[in-house]
């Protein structure tokens, strides 16, 4: 009897007569929740904190993009240089010796270099970012993390790919600089890492943009392939901006947000180029919304693009 | 405490192709929910989710109404046929997708196991992989080494470790990526599907550390599996999909029994074991079959059960002698046991005329194992007359037997009973 008594001390159940004063060490607890899953979530609500706890996980991704580029292959990183090198040669051979186009009187290896250097940082951030949902598709479907993660590493790893390629620059430039050639650079050299955030942010805003859309219609990948290819032309990496005529043309072509990055590191290295503040500053801005706008749209995509992708 | 509750989820999906139809839905979607104010268009309709069936709309509800709680330190199975919601309600938790309605709200680190080895890369070594499946898992680099011989051990691919992924076999991989997240200590661990791969010897490894993450540890597992033993073994308590929608919850052997019946009851080609009768004499007329008190052709046993009840009713003009013979067949053909006592004991029952009913009630050996058998009934005596023959009428699911915290034997591995030691 007397054990009986105590058992039912013990496991009173909750009731209102005698509230919270059970023995039960579970009653008393508060309940708290540390994640709530809902259908839906603030199209403003961008986990940013939660980006950086991934941090480790955006090393690993950086190193694996890298590592992993060239494995199997027998000249392994020296195709970041190949394709800079034969680009150039084959930039020399059409638009400088067959086109004859300007090159502001600078020597043409070295003006096509700048130019290129830049789109290909560009483009590569953009075409490695648009695929991130295709090409992802396994692990996202599987394991959740911060989908932004993905995306971010390749516009850093694709920062040692520009960073050799920016050697390759150097070196030229030192050997035509000691042969006199009419180059020299100046203060605006400073703002080199200016220029590349905005590359990377323009590359990572429009490919996460575009990965987001094609998880359901797959159209705008096949768009915007092209359109890259085309955009590469009203960008002024043949060509200086000095040779387009003042009118719509070059308005357009200065409504490029590239424009203004290409023209001020040539003329930040070369000493020839169009450089304004204004004009930087337009392209700041058109990074800066279109990268926040482009987030919001990725965000909103990650929670349900495995049911459509 | 709770570690996990399901409010109301339910998750809606739009069946055929991606393309045809989709821009119009969202068009009209956009313009209800934004323009005009209202709900959704497309979440009233929907069909439940029943495969086999052609349903009304090209929505279909994967889960509906989904409502259940998971107290913390719980193991719980989720168990359910192909397509009754299993994994989309995993993929909601560890929030691959999101659901179309209602709220699931956690406390703790939720890992998930949705298939082990996840974002292992082919070119990068063992060692490498670990650090990535590590990190995806939302592991830092510091956890990580601090945990490396041990995650290493436990694989068992030592030797293996600094070579590429893409050279190990299937099983290794599923080695590593288990041992990984076994050692990520998440509070909340989901795990699907994982032990169908693997070795006896690593199934054990992995139930064992499973069991230990449960008891030990305090912490919550959700585990979904086809193994009914697996799930009994692992779990306390158990939740049963069908359709789409919970089905029974409960603790984890009447949810699988629930399970099994269910399954049973809904066995696609169903028929009377009457139907089975392909010989009877004309003055016999056999009414009705029972064994295992179902009147159908498909039926189980689950562990515990030591007697199979066989029910025989009928009438006729003519009296009989005969017995009750029961061949116990592999799905081969193969025969592995009869009942047939008029045989090796001569007990052989007269019948007169009129409305009979035999019973029989036949001891089950003690360790049967797991495996799909079929029954064939006759009544016959013993060499001259053989009055009602029906070959196949029942397919039994034995669901194998063991003593608590073992293992069944498999029948096609080990034969279809266990010997016991003679002292």
């Amino acid at each position: 009897m007397s054990e009986c008594a105590e058992f039912n001390k013990i496991f009173v159940p909750l009731s209102p007569k005698n509230g919270f004063l059970v023995s039960s060490r579970n009653y008393m607890q508060q309940q708290v929740w540390t994640m709530k899953i809902r259908p839906h979530e603030r199209l403003w609500h961008i986990d940013l904190g939660e980006i950086w706890r991934y941090r480790d996980l955006i090393e690993l991704f950086v190193r694996r993009n890298i590592v992993v580029q060239y494995k199997q292959t027998i000249l392994g990183p020296l195709w970041y240089l190949i394709q800079p090198i034969l680009t150039v040669i084959m930039n020399m051979v059409v638009f400088g010796n067959i086109a004859k186009m300007s090159t502001d009187g600078m020597p043409q290896a070295l003006f096509y270099m700048a130019g290129n250097i830049c789109w290909f940082y560009f483009s590569d951030c953009l075409n490695q970012s648009s695929s991130t949902f295709t090409t992802n598709q396994n692990m996202f479907g599987k394991v959740y993390f911060p989908r932004l993660v993905v995306p971010i590493a390749v516009v850093i790893s694709n920062l040692l790919r520009f960073a050799i390629q920016a050697g390759l620059f150097v070196a030229l430039y030192l050997y035509f600089f000691v042969n006199g050639a009419p180059i020299a650079p100046n203060w605006a050299i400073l703002l080199t890492p200016v220029f590349i955030v905005i590359l990377a942010g323009l590359g990572l805003g429009l490919g996460i943009l575009i990965s987001s859309l094609t998880t359901k219609y797959r159209d705008f990948s096949i768009l915007f392939t092209f359109i890259v290819h085309l955009w590469m032309y009203a960008t002024p990496i043949v060509y200086p901006i000095s040779m387009v005529e003042e009118g719509t043309l070059r308005t357009l072509i200065m409504a490029n947000p590239m424009t203004s990055i290409i023209e001020a590191f040539k003329y930040a290295t070369l000493g020839q180029g169009y450089f304004s503040w204004l004009a930087l500053g337009y392209s700041f801005l058109f990074m800066s919304v279109l990268l926040l706008f482009s987030v919001v749209i990725f965000n909103k995509v990650q929670r349900n693009f495995m049911d459509t992708v | 405490m709770k570690a996990i509750e399901f409010n109301h989820v339910g998750k809606q999906y739009r069946l055929g192709v991606v393309s045809t139809g989709t821009f119009s839905h969202d068009l009209n979607r956009w313009w209800t929910m934004n323009v005009l104010g209202k709900e959704d268009p497309y979440l009233k309709i929907g069909d439940t989710n029943v495969r086999s069936t052609k349903g009304e709309s090209d929505f279909v509800w994967a889960l509906k109404d989904i409502n259940f709680s998971v107290e913390q330190g719980d193991v719980v199975g989720i168990i359910g046929k192909n397509g009754a919601g299993k994994s989309t309600l995993l993929k909601l938790l560890s929030r691959v997708t999101s659901p179309t309605v209602g709220e699931i709200n956690v406390c703790g680190r939720i890992a998930s196991l949705l298939e082990v080895g996840t974002g292992f890369h082919p070119e990068m070594t063992g060692r490498e992989n670990i650090y990535m499946n590590g990190a995806i898992m939302g592991m830092t680099k510091a956890e990580i080494t601090r945990k490396l011989d041990e995650i290493i051990d436990f694989s068992g691919c030592e030797r293996y470790i600094d070579t590429p992924v893409k050279r190990y076999s299937s099983g290794m991989k599923v080695r590593l990526g288990f041992a990984v997240a076994a050692h990520m200590e998440p509070e909340i661990l989901v795990v699907d599907e994982v032990l169908a791969v693997g070795d006896a010897e690593f199934q054990k490894k992995a139930i064992g550390k499973m069991q230990d993450v449960s008891k030990g540890e305090g912490r919550t597992v959700l585990f979904v599996s086809h193994n009914m033993a697996a799930v009994r073994s692992l779990c306390h308590k158990g939740v049963v999909l069908r359709d789409g929608m919970t089905d029974f919850i409960g603790t984890v052997d009447d949810a699988v029994n629930h399970y099994l019946e269910s399954s049973a009851a809904q066995a696609e080609e169903q028929k009377l074991m009457t139907e089975y009768i392909q010989k009877c004499k004309s003055f016999l007329k056999i009414s009705e079959i029972q064994i295992n008190n179902t009147p159908y052709n498909f039926t189980s046993l689950t562990q515990g059960q030591d007697v199979l009840d066989v029910l025989i009713k009928g009438t006729t003009t003519e009296p009989m002698r005969c017995q009750v013979k029961i061949v116990i067949r592999k799905k081969d053909n193969t025969a592995l046991a009869s009942f047939a006592e008029g045989r090796y004991k001569a007990q052989l029952v007269t019948i007169e005329p009129g409305e009979f009913t035999i019973e029989r009630h036949v001891a089950l050996p003690r360790y049967m194992a797991d495996g799909d058998y079929t029954l064939d009934l006759v009544l016959n005596d013993t060499g001259v007359q053989c009055y009602m023959i029906a070959w196949g009428c029942q397919n039994l699911h034995v669901e194998g037997f063991y003593d608590q915290y073992a293992h069944s034997l498999r029948l096609e591995k080990e034969g279809f009973i266990g010997l016991e030691s003679a002292y």
